[in-house]
């Protein structure tokens, strides 16, 4: 009897909150793959969601769930923000895409937005970052700096945009570098601190002196700092609590501008279908600031590539460059086309080993 | 001074109470938690418990809780008959992943035929996935005598690098762009685990669960392999006079655990998943073993704690967004109930006496 009646009070006390609640505020949900204390890829969404509130203050609310799970789980928390009133959600990593899609069938006024995925429909618009301009910047960068020639890549999947990264790195590492070489270590996951430093760990006892990070935590320059001369770049976020050594730059998902953008596409009723692929140009991808860590004529070249890129001069993948089976991919002076980017499935030439299948 | 004695018998009366008991407590330091982050206790626990059965919403979040529930029961209930016999499976992430790997890779292989018998081909492909990855420690723990717990725990990693390899590879979506990831069996109707009733959440991994339920319940009280099982884990030197086989036993019992947990991995796939991707596990496997004891190891018993931690799952879910209560807040509460429950569980073989205390 008392523990139905404390569950009556709790649902009645529920009941005045949400019918508190302005009803022409616009919701805005976001799905989160991992904590939003993950220092990188979640952490930076969260940014992002926070932007929003401050932008519109009391015109916006805004809700989220964090660390969900890839599949139906996804499914049942998008349905739920949906039932319960919001007008836009994010979904924010590329496993979500499916259940994107299904919710978005069921919910036809509801807009979604969902990062780094390829299926858009009537009410759902994809998003991602170009971040291989970014990795260019570090292929850079790290190619000067290495010492020992080896550069260790701690991959979270195998799909195109991790493959993308992987290759725009190398191009631009072996371009200042003709005798780097890197060794790539796949973790499968986006965040598990733990599984991440073991890889960095692996990564520098097999001499590298550069790590690279495709994964969301922090504990791969936890890692680096603790082996002293090695060197890393921050992975979505910022990661300055690494700086000036390990972490020497980064690779920043600003995605502040684009929430309220389409926050506001909402608002006005102006929300359309897009496919968005923005970089550095956009404000999309920011570099990190490039620690004292870093040769002064080294950092003066690498913000000159960003500055290239931002300009639209400058294209990472720019020919003559050639599959890592030697066939050729792109002529002389030629760029890549973002179709291919898309969908990258193979290495450069000069990298070794296998894309895992 | 507080001493605890052991009981002659175990309390019977303790030993039904006990998980009810750690429900209230695991509520009331639940309570406290969410008070130290903020929150209004009761709002909180009202969200978790109230909302997902009876709130605004409930007509969707019922149907939910089959779904989460059913591969939770399922699994707990092959788990439940080897654990009673003092046969320690932690492995059955592994086998629902290899009978998802099998059941999937079965269905796969006919598309895009359409006919009726791809379906049922899927669900004995899916069991014997998950059979045949439970015989390995079967086999090593009769022929060589090695530890089961180890074996099949270490069996989950080598699952799920499998996982991880046929999402890449042969099983991935000649479609799907170069992104790793299977078809999708939702969108194949022969190999889809649809709904029988469209928005009730019962698809055939539920009505499975249901049937194992009772399968088990009639095993363990009305037939001799039941007792055996029993008497096996209750007194093992009495079972061995009773001319039980344990080599048998442990064959069938972990053969099923495997079986059932394939059954629910490939039902998964095939229904609310849809997809075999590299992250297609979410722990199934491993909470199935707090359900398990949670219900006390018994059928019914497994039947609601299945309920109450797809309750707390969904609950929680609603609660991090209309609270904003952080994700780790609810692990930490589904933490606390297995907690209590074994903490509590004390008081079945103990009883907690008041004694003088003899200070010289």
């Amino acid at each position: 009897m008392k523990f139905t009646s404390l569950l009556t009070s709790a649902a009645v006390a529920l009941g005045l909150a949400t019918g508190a609640m302005a009803e022409d505020k616009t919701k805005v949900g976001f799905v989160y793959v991992g904590p939003v204390g993950d220092g990188g890829w979640t952490y930076e969404h969260n940014k992002g969601r926070l932007a929003v509130e401050e932008h519109f203050g009391d015109k916006v609310e805004t809700v989220f769930v964090e660390s969900v799970p890839e599949g139906p789980d996804a499914e049942r928390v998008m349905t739920q923000m949906a039932l319960e009133g919001a007008d836009l959600i994010f979904t924010t990593s590329f496993g979500y895409m499916d259940p994107t899609i299904n919710v978005a069938k069921k919910f036809p006024n509801v807009k979604f937005e969902h990062a780094t995925g390829y299926k858009t429909a009537d009410n759902v618009s994809v998003y991602s970052a170009r971040f291989y301009e970014g990795r260019a910047v570090q292929g850079h960068i790290a190619g000067k700096m290495t010492e020992s020639n080896i550069i260790g890549y701690i991959g979270s999947y195998p799909i195109p945009e991790v493959i993308r990264g992987i290759n725009s790195a190398y191009i631009h590492a072996k371009k200042v570098n003709p005798d780097v070489e890197f060794k790539i270590v796949w973790a499968y996951t986006w965040f598990d601190p733990a599984k991440e430093a073991d890889a960095a760990t692996v990564l520098i006892e097999q001499g590298a002196d550069v790590i690279l990070q495709h994964t969301d935590s922090t504990a791969p320059q936890a890692a680096a700092q603790e082996a002293g001369n090695v060197i890393t770049f921050g992975q979505a976020s910022d990661m300055s609590e690494y700086a000036p050594k390990p972490r020497v730059s980064s690779i920043i998902d600003n995605w502040a501008p684009y929430y309220i953008a389409r926050t506001q596409a909402v608002m006005d009723g102006s929300w359309e279908t897009v496919n968005t692929w923005d970089g550095i140009k956009e404000g999309m991808v920011e570099i990190g600031e490039i620690s004292d860590a870093v040769p002064a004529d080294i950092k003066e070249e690498a913000l000159a590539m960003k500055a290239a890129m931002a300009a639209g001069e400058y294209h990472p993948f720019t020919g003559p460059i050639k599959k890592q089976d030697g066939s050729d991919w792109l002529a002389e002076g030629e760029t890549a086309d973002d179709g291919t980017l898309a969908g990258m499935n193979f290495y450069v030439e000069g990298l070794e080993g296998e894309i895992p299948q | 001074m507080i001493v605890l004695e052991k009981r002659p018998q175990p309390s019977k009366a303790w030993s039904y109470a006990t998980p009810l008991v750690a429900v209230l407590a695991t509520m009331i330091f639940g309570g406290i938690l969410f008070a130290i982050l903020g929150k209004n206790p009761i709002q909180a626990i009202g969200t978790i418990f109230w909302e997902p059965l009876f709130g605004e919403f409930a007509f969707y979040y019922r149907p939910q809780l089959l779904v989460k529930g059913a591969p939770l029961v399922l699994i707990a209930i092959g788990l439940s008959l080897g654990f009673r016999a003092g046969i320690w499976n932690i492995g059955a992430e592994g086998q629902y992943i290899m009978g998802a790997i099998f059941g999937a890779g079965a269905g796969l292989a006919f598309y895009p035929l359409d006919a009726w018998y791809v379906f049922p081909i899927m669900v004995i492909a899916g069991a014997f996935g998950g059979w045949i990855w439970a015989m390995i420690p079967a086999f090593l723990k009769v022929r060589f005598g090695t530890n089961e717990i180890l074996v099949s725990l270490m069996l989950v990693y080598v699952a799920e690098q499998f996982l991880a390899s046929v999402s890449l590879g042969l099983l991935k979506n000649p479609e799907g762009h170069g992104f790793p990831g299977s078809r999708n069996l939702q969108s194949y109707e022969s190999a889809h685990n649809a709904e029988l009733i469209a928005g009730s959440g019962m698809h055939l991994g539920v009505v499975a669960a249901f049937v194992a339920v009772i399968f088990a319940y009639v095993l363990l009280n009305r037939h001799m392999l039941g007792f055996h099982i029993r008497l096996t884990g209750e007194a093992p030197r009495a079972a061995k006079f009773a001319g039980v086989n344990p080599a048998r036993l442990i064959l069938f019992c972990l053969g099923l655990a495997g079986a059932l947990a394939g059954l629910a991995g490939m039902f998964e796939v095939s229904g609310p998943a849809g997809v075999v991707s590299i992250d297609f596990n979410v722990g199934y496997g491993f909470t199935a073993i707090i359900v398990a004891f949670l219900g006390r190891l018994h059928p019914l018993g497994i039947l609601l704690a299945g309920g109450l931690m797809a309750l707390t799952y969904i609950g929680g879910e609603i609660a991090q967004s209309q609270l904003g209560l952080p994700a780790a807040a609810i692990q930490v509460f589904q933490g606390m109930l297995l907690f209590f429950l074994l903490a509590f569980d004390l008081l079945t073989n103990y009883r907690i006496r008041a004694a003088r205390s003899e200070v010289a």
